[in-house]
């Protein structure tokens, strides 16, 4: 009788690290952009896998990846959104009243340095400075493809109101990212490619 | 249709969201505004620069062995190429019930064994790779001895062969087989030496004479004394990873 109960655990662990481990990666990019630390990050996921093999039993079957990433959003509005202040509870977030600025100044890279990398770590910095329900929203949508539905799934709220976020988060990323370069007039900040 | 009742279905033109009628109905419009049109580009720039996979995070293989060593070990998986081996024998009639169970014994320890030293040469790569080789660094034998207590159900024996030219620099946990163990790190010259000490399971229980091994071109040694096992994990030569391990064990029967 041990020896069959030995083996269903064995079975549903295995099943588990089949299914939920592949999407280690996309989680993990989730929890990064939303506690902005490696450290909390890591915790966080941790305790998302920890919980979900714990409420696997109780999976059935849908996509596992909004599954997965419905726990972490609790995880991270349980344990880090008082420490670390960053989440909204609830993704009430006003915008008016983030402080970080949108555009930020560029860090000096190597020219030597592909200019895609660039693009890339400028775009997470912006991406970063999002006040998190936008944010939120286009992680899951642009770096994580989830479908509008699966975002309201993973997020509660409404198909409606996912869609105005996303459209919200990539007008701020057009803004940020895209509009300074060619309609800005030469500033300090464009002096030696523009001497 | 109006720049205004367009906007925010842009969006869900380029996620794919519009069924056919409303996907029409906006190209057209966008087809005939340009400034719905340079919108449309933009958004798609933006779209397309964040799925790029430099946005991403991939998680670290630290954080990835804590998740695995968290869950229950799962050995569901040799499952298949046992029952297929027994079949085989059913099959074949040639051997008796019980020479083909205790094949299978043999079969099933080698597997185990295997993994636990893929393990361990993977346990070592991460280390050397990341920059977590030790938790605790300390050249005294009485500094990282303690520091395992009450991290596992073992005290290991932690050993200091700078004498014998192999200098203990730290420790730190790991995990082998989803099991927390101690990993205790020796240096050879330039070259390290992972130890890691477990537990025994119940059934491998006993003692087993030190032997060497070579696997993805590390050298690694093993030893099973008392309820400990012992495998060492380097890139020195086999004739030194064998010293290491004399040395380790003549020390560590010593000492119990």
């Amino acid at each position: 009788m041990a020896v069959v109960a030995a083996g269903d655990d064995a079975d549903r662990t295995r099943r588990f690290r089949d299914a939920a481990l592949p999407h280690l990666d996309d989680v993990y990019t989730v929890a990064r952009y939303m506690l902005r630390s490696a450290a909390d990050a890591d915790d966080a996921v941790q305790e998302c896998y920890l919980r979900a093999f714990r409420h696997f039993d109780g999976f059935r079957g849908e996509a596992i990846k909004p599954w997965l990433l419905a726990i972490l959003r609790n995880v991270c509005h349980a344990e880090f959104a008082r420490r670390s202040g960053l989440l909204a509870v609830g993704g009430q977030a006003d915008v008016a009243e983030d402080a970080s600025p949108l555009w930020q100044e560029e860090t000096h890279t190597a020219e030597t340095e592909l200019l895609r990398r660039e693009d890339a770590e400028r775009l997470r910095g912006l991406v970063a400075a999002l006040p998190d329900p936008f944010r939120e929203a286009i992680v899951l949508r642009d770096i994580n493809d989830l479908s509008y539905r699966d975002i309201a799934r993973v997020t509660g709220a409404p198909v409606g109101t996912v869609m105005s976020r996303i459209a919200r988060a990539r007008g701020m990323l057009r803004e940020a990212w895209l509009k300074p370069e060619p309609e800005e007039p030469c500033g300090e900040r464009h002096e030696e490619t523009c001497k | 249709m109006t720049c205004e009742e367009t906007g925010i279905l842009l969006h869900a033109l380029i996620d794919d969201e519009l069924d056919a009628g409303h996907a029409h109905t906006i190209e057209s419009h966008v087809a005939s505004c340009p400034r719905c049109a340079s919108q449309l580009r933009d958004y798609r720039r933006v779209r397309q620069a964040l799925s790029a996979p430099a946005m991403r995070y991939p998680a670290s293989t630290d954080l990835r062995a804590r998740i695995e060593g968290a869950l229950p070990p799962a050995r569901a998986a040799a499952a298949p190429s046992r029952r297929s081996l027994l079949k085989g024998f059913a099959a074949g009639g040639m051997m008796s019930a019980a020479i083909a169970a205790s094949l299978v014994v043999v079969v099933v320890r080698q597997e185990a064994d295997q993994r636990i030293l893929g393990d361990a040469v993977s346990a070592h790569l991460r280390a050397l790779q990341g920059d977590h080789l030790i938790d605790v660094a300390s050249t005294d034998q009485h500094t990282v001895k303690p520091w395992f207590n009450g991290k596992l159900d073992v005290a290991p024996p932690v050993v200091d062969l700078t004498p014998q030219g192999f200098a203990l620099i730290g420790g730190r946990l790991d995990y082998l087989d989803g099991r927390p163990v101690a990993a205790i790190v020796y240096k050879r010259r330039a070259h390290v030496i992972n130890l890691f000490v477990a537990p025994a399971s119940a059934q491998a229980a006993g003692s087993e004479r030190g032997a060497m091994a070579a696997l993805q071109g590390f050298n690694v040694w093993r030893w099973a004394f008392s309820d400990l096992r012992f495998v060492a994990v380097s890139d020195i030569n086999a004739e030194e990873l064998q010293e290491f391990g004399d040395r380790l064990e003549a020390s560590v029967k010593s000492g119990s």
